[in-house]
C-alpha cells in the first residue's frame, strides 16, 4: 500500500527505520581511516539511497560521477571534525557589496528587481493536491483498516475528547509519515557544522531509538546568522565568567529582585545599537511579542498585521483584544487599501467610530518567506495614514544591514521613524530573549506596563552577557573588525547562495540579501525525501509544510550563516544540484545565468 | 444497480412532495442568492476620493502609549549587586535574602554551577533555534525523561521560559467553547492562558470547594438543558499546588473528588510546589497521598526550587504529547539554552541525592510561619509548609490598595537597607482579574537558620512599628 504514496515517502520511511547507512560510528578517528571508496560505498549503499538510483536510471553515471567529485575534492562535512569550517577563505573586497538596499531605482522597483517569487507550475500544483489528498485518504485508510497504535487515555471513560478528531488525525497519519524529519537531536554547538544523534524508527514514526551512532552535518537549518553559537571564544568565555561571578539566575522577576547592573548595561548598549532613546529587554523572544503587545493595544484598536506574521504576534494579537485585519504578505497596495479603509470608515462595531490607534505589524525578515519588509514604502504609508510601526526583527537584527543593525540599517531608514522596535536575541547574537527598542516614553511605558517586565523572571546572568558581548562584537567595540568581517561574510554567503540556487533552476522565495532561503519542493512528500536525503549527504536543513505553509508550498528552508564557508556552501549547492535532478526539484522556468557565480 | 435504485429514490421523493413547499424552497434558495449578491456594493456610504482624502488628514489617533508617572513603583529599581544566595547585596545593603524564589538554596550549589558551565562548553550559550529545527539538544531530551522518571510519569515536556508553559499549555487543550473552573487567585500566567484559549471560565472562590461544586451544579443543570452542547464541551479544573500570590496550599482531595464526580479534566500548576512538598519533593500530589493518575496535568516553572530558567508540563504520554504540536510556547521559541537545561537536571541530581533538603525546608517554612505570625501591624498568611508567604498590613485600608503598597514599599525599604531584603509583591493591578491586595512576598529559604529568622523578625518588627 505504501508504494501508492505519492513519490517516494514510504519506501524511505522504511528504509529510514532499517539503515544506518548513513549513520557514522561515534568514533571520528575510525571514520576518517576509511578510504573514500568505501565511504562512497555505504553511500550508495543506502537504502534510501538506492531507491532514487533505481527510478531514475538515465543520470546514473553521470551523478556517480560528480558525486565523487564533491566527495574527493573540497569540503566534506564527514572528514571535517577538527577542523571546524572556521578556516576562512581569504577573499579580497575589492567588489564587495555589503548588505544594503541600492537606492537607486525607486523602493518599490528595487523590490521587484530583487524577490524572487515564481508562481508554481500547474501541473505540479495538481500534482501537490493530489499527492496531499492521496497521503489523507491513505491515512483514513489505515485508521480503519489497522488498530491505531495510540496512546490511550486512561482511567478517563465517559468524558468528552480532548482532542479534535481531524487535528489528531492529521498528527497521527500524515505528519507521522515524516515526522522524523523534525525535533531532531543534536549533540554538539549549532555552529557552522552540528552533530545529528542517529535514530531510527522501527514502527513508521510512531517512536525512535537511538542507535548510539552519530552523523556530522553541515548545518544549514540553525537561526546562526552571524556565527555567535559557539562554545569557545572570547563570547563563551565572558559568559561562563559572569554565570561564576552572579549564578545562573536570579529566581524573581525584574521588577522585585532581578534587576541588576548587567540588564541595565545592556538595556543601554541595546538603545545605543539602534540609535534610540532606550530599550527593555526580556528573557524570552517569543514572550515579547505575545506579553508586550496587550499592554500597547487595546479594544477599539486596529492592528493591520501582515498574512505572514509569527505565531507570537498572533498570539500577542489575541491577549490584546484589538481588531486585527490582514494584509497580503508584503503588498504594498493591499496595506494601502486596508489602512485607508480603516481611517476612512472607522470603527464598525463602534458606529463608525474613528480607530483609538492603527498599528502596523510587520517583521523585517520572514522567516517561512526569506522575504524582506518593504520598510520605506511601510514608513511612508505609516506617515500618510498616521498610524503606529510594530517591527519585529527577530531574524533581521543582526543578519541584515551593513552594520548589522537590522533592516531600519538595511534600507538607511531612521530607526526613529519605526515606533517599536522589537527583535530577539536568540538568532544572530548566539544567545536566548527578546528586546523592544524606541522612545525612552515608550520604554517607561513598558516598564510599567509590560506582563513580561512585571512577571516573568530575569534573564539568566550567562545569558545576558552572550549578548552583551556579541553586541559589542558586531558593533566593534571590543576594538577589532570580527563583527564586520562576520556581517559581510554573511551577505556573500546569502547572496552568493541565492545566485547559485536560481542557477541550478530550482525556485527559491524572498530577498537576493536575505539569510534565510526558502527552497519550494512543494509536494509534501519531497519535503520527507529532501531532507532526508540530504541527511545522508551529512547536510542538515529544515523542511516546512502544512500548516506552517500553504498546503501546496511545502518548502526546505536553508539558513546561511556567517560561519559558513565558501568550501562549505559549494558542497551544499553541488549536492542539491544533484538531488533536485533526482527529485525533479528544478521547476523553475526563468532563464538562468549559465555565467560562473562570483562569490 | 446502486445508481438505479438511488435514482429513483429521489425521483419517489420529488413525487411525493406536495408542490407548494417546492415552490416555497425554490423561493427560499432564490432569496438567499439575492441576498449574497445584493449584500455587495451597500451596506455603508460611500465616499469620494476627495472626502476620504479629507478624513484622512482629520484622523487623529491616541498617542502610542500614555505619559508614565516618573514615580511609578515599577520604574524604581533595586540593584541587585551581588550572585543571589542566602545572602544579597541590594543597593549596597548586604541583606539576609527573603525576597529570591531560591526555595532550597541551589543558587548557592558550587556543583550545579560546575555542570552548567561543562555545558556551555559543549554546545556554546544559545541553541538557535526553536525545539523542532535542531534546537532538540540531548540535554533537552535527557532532562525531559529525568523529570518524567522523577514524577513517576510516562512524559515530560520542557519550555524555555517558567511563564509561557503554563500560559502555553492550557490553550493547547482548552479551545473555545469549552469551560474551565478555575481558582480565582491564580498567578497571573494562569490568566493569561485562560485568555488565549478563549474558553469560558467559572473562577471559584479562592480554595473553596463548596462555591467549586455549586458552579458545577449550575453548569450540569446548563448541561441537562442542552445536551447536544454538553456532549461537545470539554471541561477543565485549573488549581495551583501553592498559590504564589496567598501562600495557600489547594485542598487537593477534595478537588480530585469533584473532578471525579463532574468528569473534569484537571491541571495542576505547581510552579511553587514542586520540589518544595512533599517527603521527596514531588509536590502537592505527594503531600497528599493522591494518586497521580488522577491529575491530568502538572506543569511547573523550574525558576523557583531548581533555580535555572524554564518550565515543564508532565503528565501521561496520551496528554503531554499534545504540545509538542500545539503548546505555542514550545514550538515557536527558540529552545532552552543547554547551559540552564543542565543545571536543572543537576538539580534533580541533587533532589534525588538528598532527599532530606525538602524537609529541611518544610522546617523552616514552619518556624518562619511561627515566627513571623508574631508581628504586631503585619499579619500572615499562607500555609505552614508552604515556602512563599505573605505580610499584609495588619489595618487594612480598606479599597485604598496604592496606599497600602506605598507603606509596604517604605517597609521593604528600610528593611533592606538594616539587613533583611524583603519586597513587596509585584502586580499589574489594572490587569489583573481582580486587584491583589498588596503584600510582602517572603520567600522562604531552605539555608535560614534560627537565628536569622529571628533577626529578621526583629528588623521587621521595629522598621513596621516605626513606618505603620
Amino acid at each position: 500500500m505504501g508504494n501508492l504514496e505519492t513519490d517516494a515517502a514510504a519506501p524511505f520511511e522504511q528504509s529510514y527505520a532499517t539503515t544506518n547507512g548513513n549513520g557514522k560510528p561515534a568514533n571520528p578517528a575510525m571514520e576518517e581511516e576509511e578510504d573514500h571508496e568505501t565511504l562512497m560505498q555505504r553511500k550508495f549503499s543506502a537504502p534510501a539511497y538506492t531507491e532514487i538510483k533505481t527510478r531514475k536510471n538515465a543520470a546514473k553515471v553521470s551523478s556517480a560521477h560528480r558525486l565523487k567529485n564533491i566527495a574527493n575534492g573540497g569540503y566534506h562535512p564527514a572528514k571535517q571534525l577538527h577542523l571546524n569550517g572556521h578556516a576562512k577563505t581569504a577573499v579580497s573586497d575589492r567588489e564587495f557589496k555589503s548588505s544594503q538596499a541600492d537606492g537607486v531605482l525607486s523602493p518599490e522597483q528595487e523590490h521587484y528587481q530583487k524577490s524572487s517569487f515564481e508562481e508554481v507550475p500547474l501541473h505540479t500544483a495538481c500534482l501537490t493536491y493530489l499527492g496531499f489528498y492521496l497521503l489523507m485518504i491513505l491515512g483514513y485508510i489505515n485508521q480503519l483498516l489497522f488498530v491505531p497504535k495510540v496512546a490511550k487515555e486512561k482511567g478517563r471513560d465517559g468524558y468528552v475528547a480532548l482532542y479534535d478528531a481531524f487535528e489528531s488525525f492529521y498528527s497521527r497519519y500524515v505528519y507521522r509519515r515524516i515526522r522524523d524529519c523534525w525535533n531532531r537531536p543534536i549533540c554538539s554547538v549549532p555552529g557552522d557544522e552540528l552533530t545529528l544523534k542517529d535514530r531510527v524508527t522501527n514502527d513508521y514514526g510512531w517512536s525512535f531509538k537511538f542507535t548510539g551512532t552519530q552523523t556530522r552535518c553541515l548545518n544549514l537549518g540553525s537561526y546562526n546568522y552571524l556565527g555567535f553559537a559557539s562554545s569557545t571564544g572570547t563570547c563563551a568565555d565572558n559568559s561562563e565568567a559572569t554565570a561564576r561571578q552572579l549564578g545562573l539566575a536570579y529566581c524573581s522577576s525584574r521588577s522585585e529582585l532581578g534587576e541588576t547592573q548587567l540588564l541595565a548595561d545592556l538595556e543601554r548598549q541595546t538603545a545605543r545599537y539602534f540609535g534610540v532613546e532606550d530599550a527593555i529587554v526580556f528573557g524570552m523572544g517569543f514572550a515579547t511579542n505575545a506579553l508586550n503587545l496587550p499592554s500597547l493595544l487595546s479594544p477599539g484598536c486596529l492592528v493591520v498585521s501582515d498574512e505572514k506574521n509569527h505565531a507570537s504576534i498572533i498570539l500577542g494579537l489575541r491577549l490584546s483584544g484589538a481588531t486585527i485585519k490582514v494584509f497580503k504578505h508584503n503588498n504594498m497596495r493591499d496595506l494601502d487599501r486596508v489602512l485607508r479603509q480603516a481611517v476612512v470608515y472607522g470603527n464598525p462595531k463602534a458606529g463608525g467610530k474613528p480607530w483609538k490607534k492603527i498599528m502596523i505589524i510587520v517583521e523585517g525578515v520572514f522567516s517561512m518567506e526569506g522575504s524582506i519588509v518593504r520598510l520605506p514604502e511601510v514608513i511612508a504609508l505609516k506617515k500618510k495614514y498616521k498610524a503606529y510601526l510594530y517591527l519585529d526583527e527577530a531574524h533581521s537584527v543582526g543578519a541584515m544591514g551593513p552594520n548589522g543593525g537590522g533592516v531600519t540599517d538595511y534600507f538607511r531608514a531612521d530607526a526613529k521613524d519605526v515606533d517599536i522596535l522589537m527583535g530577539t536575541f536568540t538568532k544572530s547574537f548566539g544567545s536566548a530573549g527578546g528586546y523592544i527598542a524606541g522612545s525612552k516614553k515608550l520604554i517607561d511605558f513598558l516598564r510599567a506596563n509590560s506582563h513580561a517586565h512585571c512577571y516573568a523572571s530575569s534573564i539568566s546572568p550567562p545569558i545576558a552577557q552572550q549578548i552583551y558581548t556579541s553586541m559589542r562584537i558586531i558593533m566593534g567595540e571590543d576594538g577589532t573588525d570580527i563583527g564586520r568581517q562576520k556581517i559581510n561574510q554573511l551577505a556573500r554567503n546569502a547572496r552568493y547562495f541565492r545566485k547559485r540556487l536560481a542557477q541550478i533552476g530550482v525556485i527559491t522565495y524572498g530577498h537576493e540579501d536575505s539569510p534565510v532561503v526558502p527552497m519550494l519542493v512543494y509536494l509534501f512528500s519531497k519535503i520527507g525525501a529532501v531532507v532526508r536525503t540530504l541527511t545522508t549527504r551529512h547536510i542538515a536543513v529544515v523542511g516546512a509544510g502544512f500548516p506552517a505553509t500553504p498546503i501546496m508550498e511545502g518548502r526546505i528552508r536553508f539558513c546561511l550563516s556567517a560561519a559558513h564557508t565558501k568550501e562549505q556552501l559549494d558542497y551544499a549547492l553541488d549536492v542539491i544540484d544533484e538531488i533536485s535532478d533526482d527529485f525533479g526539484l528544478k521547476y523553475s522556468r526563468k532563464p538562468k545565468d549559465l555565467n560562473p557565480i562570483e562569490y | 444497480m446502486v445508481a438505479i435504485q438511488l435514482f429513483n429514490e429521489i425521483g419517489s421523493i420529488f413525487l411525493n412532495t406536495p408542490t407548494f413547499a417546492l415552490v416555497l424552497e425554490a423561493l427560499l434558495l432564490l432569496s438567499v442568492i439575492w441576498l449574497v449578491l445584493h449584500k455587495r456594493g451597500s451596506g455603508r456610504r460611500r465616499y469620494t476620493k476627495e472626502e476620504e482624502d479629507y478624513l484622512i488628514e482629520q484622523y487623529e489617533p491616541e498617542p502610542l502609549v500614555t505619559e508614565t508617572d516618573p514615580g511609578h513603583p515599577l520604574l524604581r529599581k533595586r540593584l541587585v549587586q551581588s550572585r543571589v544566595g542566602k545572602q544579597i547585596v541590594v543597593d549596597g545593603h548586604d541583606c539576609l535574602n527573603l525576597g529570591s524564589h531560591n526555595y532550597l538554596g541551589l543558587l548557592e550549589d558550587e556543583t550545579i554551577l560546575e555542570d552548567a558551565c561543562k555545558s556551555l562548553r559543549k554546545y556554546g550559550v544559545g541553541s538557535c533555534g526553536p525545539r523542532g529545527f535542531y534546537g532538540t539538544m540531548d540535554v533537552h531530551l535527557e532532562l525531559e525523561d529525568r523529570i518524567a522518571k522523577f514524577m513517576g510519569l510516562e512524559e515530560a515536556i520542557v519550555y524555555s521560559y517558567g511563564f509561557s508553559t503554563v500560559a502555553s499549555a492550557i490553550p493547547a487543550y482548552a479551545k473555545r467553547g469549552d469551560i474551565v473552573f478555575v481558582d480565582e487567585s491564580v498567578n497571573f500566567a494562569i490568566q493569561k492562558g485562560l485568555d488565549a484559549s478563549r474558553s469560558t471560565i467559572m473562577f471559584f472562590k479562592h480554595n473553596d470547594v463548596n462555591d467549586l461544586e455549586r458552579l458545577l451544579a449550575e453548569q450540569e443543570k446548563r448541561d441537562q438543558k442542552n445536551p447536544k452542547k454538553a456532549a461537545k464541551t470539554r471541561r477543565f479544573l485549573v488549581v495551583e499546588g501553592i498559590y504564589l500570590n496567598t501562600g495557600e496550599i489547594c485542598p487537593l482531595p477534595e478537588l480530585v473528588e469533584l473532578r471525579k464526580k463532574y468528569k473534569l479534566r484537571m491541571f495542576v500548576d505547581e510552579s511553587v510546589s514542586f520540589g518544595t512538598l512533599g517527603k521527596t519533593g514531588h509536590g502537592v500530589t505527594e503531600h497528599f497521598n493522591v494518586d497521580l493518575d488522577e491529575i491530568d496535568l502538572i506543569s511547573a516553572s523550574m525558576e523557583g526550587a531548581m533555580a535555572t530558567i524554564g518550565g515543564f508540563c508532565v503528565g501521561s504520554h496520551f496528554i503531554a504529547e499534545h504540545q509538542r504540536l500545539s503548546g505555542l510556547g514550545y514550538i515557536f521559541s527558540a529552545s532552552l539554552p543547554p547551559m540552564l537545561a543542565q543545571a536543572a537536571i543537576s538539580a534533580l541530581d541533587r533532589f534525588e541525592r538528598e532527599p532530606k533538603i525538602f524537609a529541611e525546608l518544610q522546617e523552616k517554612a514552619r518556624l518562619v510561619q511561627q515566627k513571623f505570625g508574631l508581628f504586631s501591624k503585619l499579619i500572615l498568611r499562607g500555609n505552614e509548609l508552604s515556602p512563599v508567604k505573605h505580610l499584609y498590613l495588619s489595618q487594612s485600608l480598606g479599597e485604598n490598595f496604592e496606599a497600602e503598597r506605598k507603606l509596604l514599599t517604605e517597609v521593604a525599604d528600610k528593611c533592606i537597607s538594616r539587613g533583611v531584603a524583603v519586597v513587596e509583591a509585584a502586580y499589574l493591578q489594572n490587569i489583573e482579574r481582580k486587584p491583589v491586595r498588596p503584600s510582602l512576598r517572603i520567600a522562604v529559604s531552605r539555608l535560614l537558620d534560627e537565628a536569622d529568622v529571628v533577626r529578621a523578625y526583629d528588623i521587621i518588627e521595629s522598621v513596621s512599628n516605626e513606618v505603620l
